[in-house]
């Protein structure tokens, strides 16, 4: 964390997911062009770049939520685990249970902390028993560092916390479904520092377990939470590598001069 | 002079005070509508205003006003005898006001003029007769006393209206010279004429108010009367509806209520579920192009006049419940019934249930569903757990509206449920509600003194405190519930 040298330890591991020649339409509009990332397990990966870029259109295509869109169209080939995931055999439905997503603000349903979090696993049958679904939220609460704060109110509306406690009952809930990645889409944007920072802490304990993909406008919050960065403009992939390169000796002109404020 | 002169001479003279307001305004800014404190329209307006509001609003206290006034004083030269003679203070003050109108269309016929009108006698002229030829009709035979009251009433009026005319014109006058000495360029005539919009809009909310308190206070005369001339408990407690006319009715509330309620119940069990898939599939289904027709279809069912609903039940699906289901399982051989009125009165509840669900439905934020299908739950599982409970308070208010309109509802119970006040299990039988009796009370031949009539009132009240109470809960549990989101 707050690490911003270019030695930094990144424990690669194998690819989790695969995007190759992605290109994103919504209606005319061309929103993503020829997008080609490798998204690694267990490791934290930000996409940054300026309003409209397209990061978060990329974002959504990873667990196929542009399918409840009706005007977008996604080309190209994105695997998880090696299986394309556009393929007409894969469920989307299914396919969101193990690739989860966090929101921009948080949307916690009009239901108990409890019910909250075991919403997934109850759709999903995740549990036999009461005491399995009680372990379950428990765990997850845990993960999402928000059970000592809420051990005492499970019963409490979700809608009732604070912003930043709603955002980890958020994470909570997606950690609940036994996620493969965690796809979160400016998490904090709707926080304050210090709720940030709980949360930012908290990402960079969830890459013990899952691919965590990110996609933030603060570049602050990217240096300092992933190990991979892509930086995107106008809808294409302009440069993606290791955070620490990204920030100090970026590749491409434009990384640099966005970056550094000069562009965004 | 007509009233109609008046209001019109008022409304010219707010005309003519806009103008010259204005003008005047721009000629105290020498011409240069910059200085001035407002747009030199306002200045005219409030003018206008001033001239016109004032003088129409007296105008309406007066009108109410003078014919009570006039009433009670004409009423104190009829002798107790003419009362007793007529049966009522009632009938022999529309006798008074039927010879007054007489007179004056005589006189505008050419029949009488204006001095014999004033001075002719029972004793000299046969009154009846006089006015017979002119066109109104009298019952009977004109007596002296209520001539001379007609006669009286008469004066009063036309005195009174003379007066009125007089009083209006002179404020009218006075607002205009008033405002119109007032207007110069420092007049903050904006804050003036935004001032009385404010009083305008007020009065207009409080008229709708005071006329609800007229509603119930009315009824509650009434109510009272009946209650003088027929036990409350056997009313409210009653097990038995049987009016009749010439004395020793049962007038029970129970089997009215309870036909009513079961009626009811059946129309919401038809309209809820099928209003609300309805809506589901409104607002998280259906493409933009299907909502865009099949909203409005389902909306026509709303305009469609209850009558012409009445008669679907009377001809349609009144004799086929008869014919298949109420013979075959014997349960009666009664075109008329429960069953028929409530599924019609459903029917008709649909669109008051969809539209006001689909509101509440497209109202649940997009962010939840997102929250729901990223998780990977399905359209309907997100529907059933997720937006359903969200928009819940909502709908609750829906349905509790759309049974307040199934407990008013009248035509369709006529035709549908026919008019037997009956308590009954069986939904094949005929039953009828509270507002078919409100109806059948009052009309025809009907003596406003008895109970028979008077339970009319009786039962209307029952009715407004049971729609009332449902309207406030329906209110009560939408404004509580309804910040679970966001």
């Amino acid at each position: 964390m707050n690490d911003m040298s270019v030695s930094r330890d990144v424990d690669t591991g194998e690819i989790k997911m695969r995007a190759r020649g992605v290109e994103v339409f919504y209606g005319d509009t061309h929103a993503i062009k020829s997008v080609d990332v490798d998204i690694e397990d267990k490791t934290v990966t930000a996409f940054i770049g300026p309003s409209g870029c397209g990061k978060s259109t990329f974002l959504r295509c990873l667990n196929r939520m542009n399918d409840t869109i009706d005007v977008a169209r996604v080309k190209g080939e994105i695997t998880l685990d090696g299986e394309d995931i556009y393929d007409p055999k894969v469920d989307p439905v299914q396919l969101r249970a193990k690739v989860g997503m966090v929101f921009q603000k948080p949307n916690p349903f009009p239901k108990s902390i409890y019910d909250n979090v075991a919403y997934g696993p109850r759709i999903h049958g995740l549990s036999t028993s009461k005491g399995e679904l009680d372990e379950i939220v428990e765990k997850s609460l845990r993960r999402a560092a928000l059970w000592d704060e809420a051990k005492d109110r499970l019963q409490e509306p979700g809608t009732g916390l604070s912003g930043g406690q709603q955002q980890r009952l958020c994470i909570a809930r997606a950690v609940a479904t036994n996620p493969e990645v965690l796809l979160m889409d400016e998490p904090c944007s709707a926080l304050d520092p210090i709720a940030t920072a709980q949360v930012e802490e908290l990402i960079d304990e969830l890459r013990t377990r899952y691919s965590v993909v990110i996609v933030t406008h603060s570049m602050q919050q990217a240096a300092r939470v992933s190990q991979k960065t892509a930086f995107f403009h106008l809808g294409e992939l302009v440069e993606y590598g290791e955070t620490g390169k990204i920030f100090t000796n970026p590749d491409d002109s434009r990384t640099e001069s966005y970056i550094t404020g000069r562009i965004g | 002079m007509p009233l109609l002169w008046t209001v019109s001479i008022i409304l010219a003279l707010g005309v003519v005070g806009y103008v010259m307001g204005r003008k005047r305004a721009v000629a105290t800014a020498g011409g240069n509508a910059r200085i001035l404190h407002s747009l030199p329209g306002y200045y005219g307006t409030n003018v206008a205003i001033i001239t016109i509001v004032p003088a129409l609003l007296v105008m309406a206290v007066w009108l109410i006003i003078q014919p009570i006034l006039v009433e009670t004083r004409v009423t104190e030269m009829i002798p107790a005898s003419a009362i007793e003679e007529a049966g009522s203070r009632g009938l022999v003050m529309s006798d008074v006001r039927r010879v007054a109108g007489g007179l004056d269309t005589a006189i505008e016929q050419g029949a009488l003029t204006e001095d014999e009108a004033r001075s002719i006698r029972t004793e000299f002229t046969n009154v009846r007769d006089t006015l017979a030829g002119v066109g109104v009709a009298l019952g009977s035979d004109v007596t002296p006393e209520v001539l001379s009251a007609a006669q009286r009433y008469r004066e009063l009026s036309r005195s009174g209206n003379l007066f009125m005319t007089i009083t209006l014109l002179t404020l009218a006058a006075l607002g205009f010279l008033y405002s119109y000495a007032r207007t110069n360029r420092d007049f903050r005539a904006r804050n003036w004429v935004e001032a009385s919009v404010l009083v305008i809009l007020m009065l207009a909310s409080t008229i709708a108010i005071l006329t609800t308190v007229g509603i119930v206070l009315s009824m509650l005369w009434d109510s009272w009367n009946f209650f003088q001339l027929y036990p409350w408990q056997q009313f409210f407690f009653g097990l038995e509806w049987r009016p009749s006319f010439e004395g020793g009715s049962e007038l029970g509330l129970i089997p009215l209520l309870w036909g009513t309620m079961y009626i009811s119940l059946i129309a919401l069990l038809v309209a809820v579920p099928v209003g609300l898939f309805a809506a589901v599939y409104m607002a998280e289904y259906a493409s933009k192009r299907v909502r865009s027709f099949a909203k409005p279809l389902i909306e026509i069912l709303a305009g469609i006049p209850t009558i012409v609903y009445g008669l679907f039940a009377l001809i349609t699906v009144g004799p086929m419940l008869r014919d298949y289901f109420a013979e075959p399982l014997g349960l009666g051989s009664s075109s008329s019934s429960v069953m028929t009125a409530g599924i019609v009165m459903g029917i008709m509840l649909i669109p008051f249930v969809s539209s006001l669900s689909d509101d509440i439905i497209n109202a649940v934020p997009q962010s939840l569903r997102d929250g729901s299908y990223g998780l990977g739950a399905t359209q309907s599982e997100t529907v059933k757990q997720v937006i359903l409970p969200a928009a819940l308070p909502g709908i609750v208010g829906a349905i509790l509206l759309a049974a307040s309109r199934a407990i008013g509802e009248t035509m369709i119970v006529v035709l549908g449920a026919g008019a037997a006040g009956r308590i009954d299990l069986n939904p094949f039988e005929a039953m009828t509600t509270v507002t078919v009796k409100i109806v059948g009370q009052l009309t025809g031949d009907t003596n406003f003194s008895s109970p028979e009539a008077l339970v009319a009132f009786a039962l209307g009240l029952t009715l407004f405190v049971i729609t009332l109470g449902l309207n406030v809960l329906a209110l009560y549990i939408v404004r509580k519930y309804r910040e679970q989101y966001e």
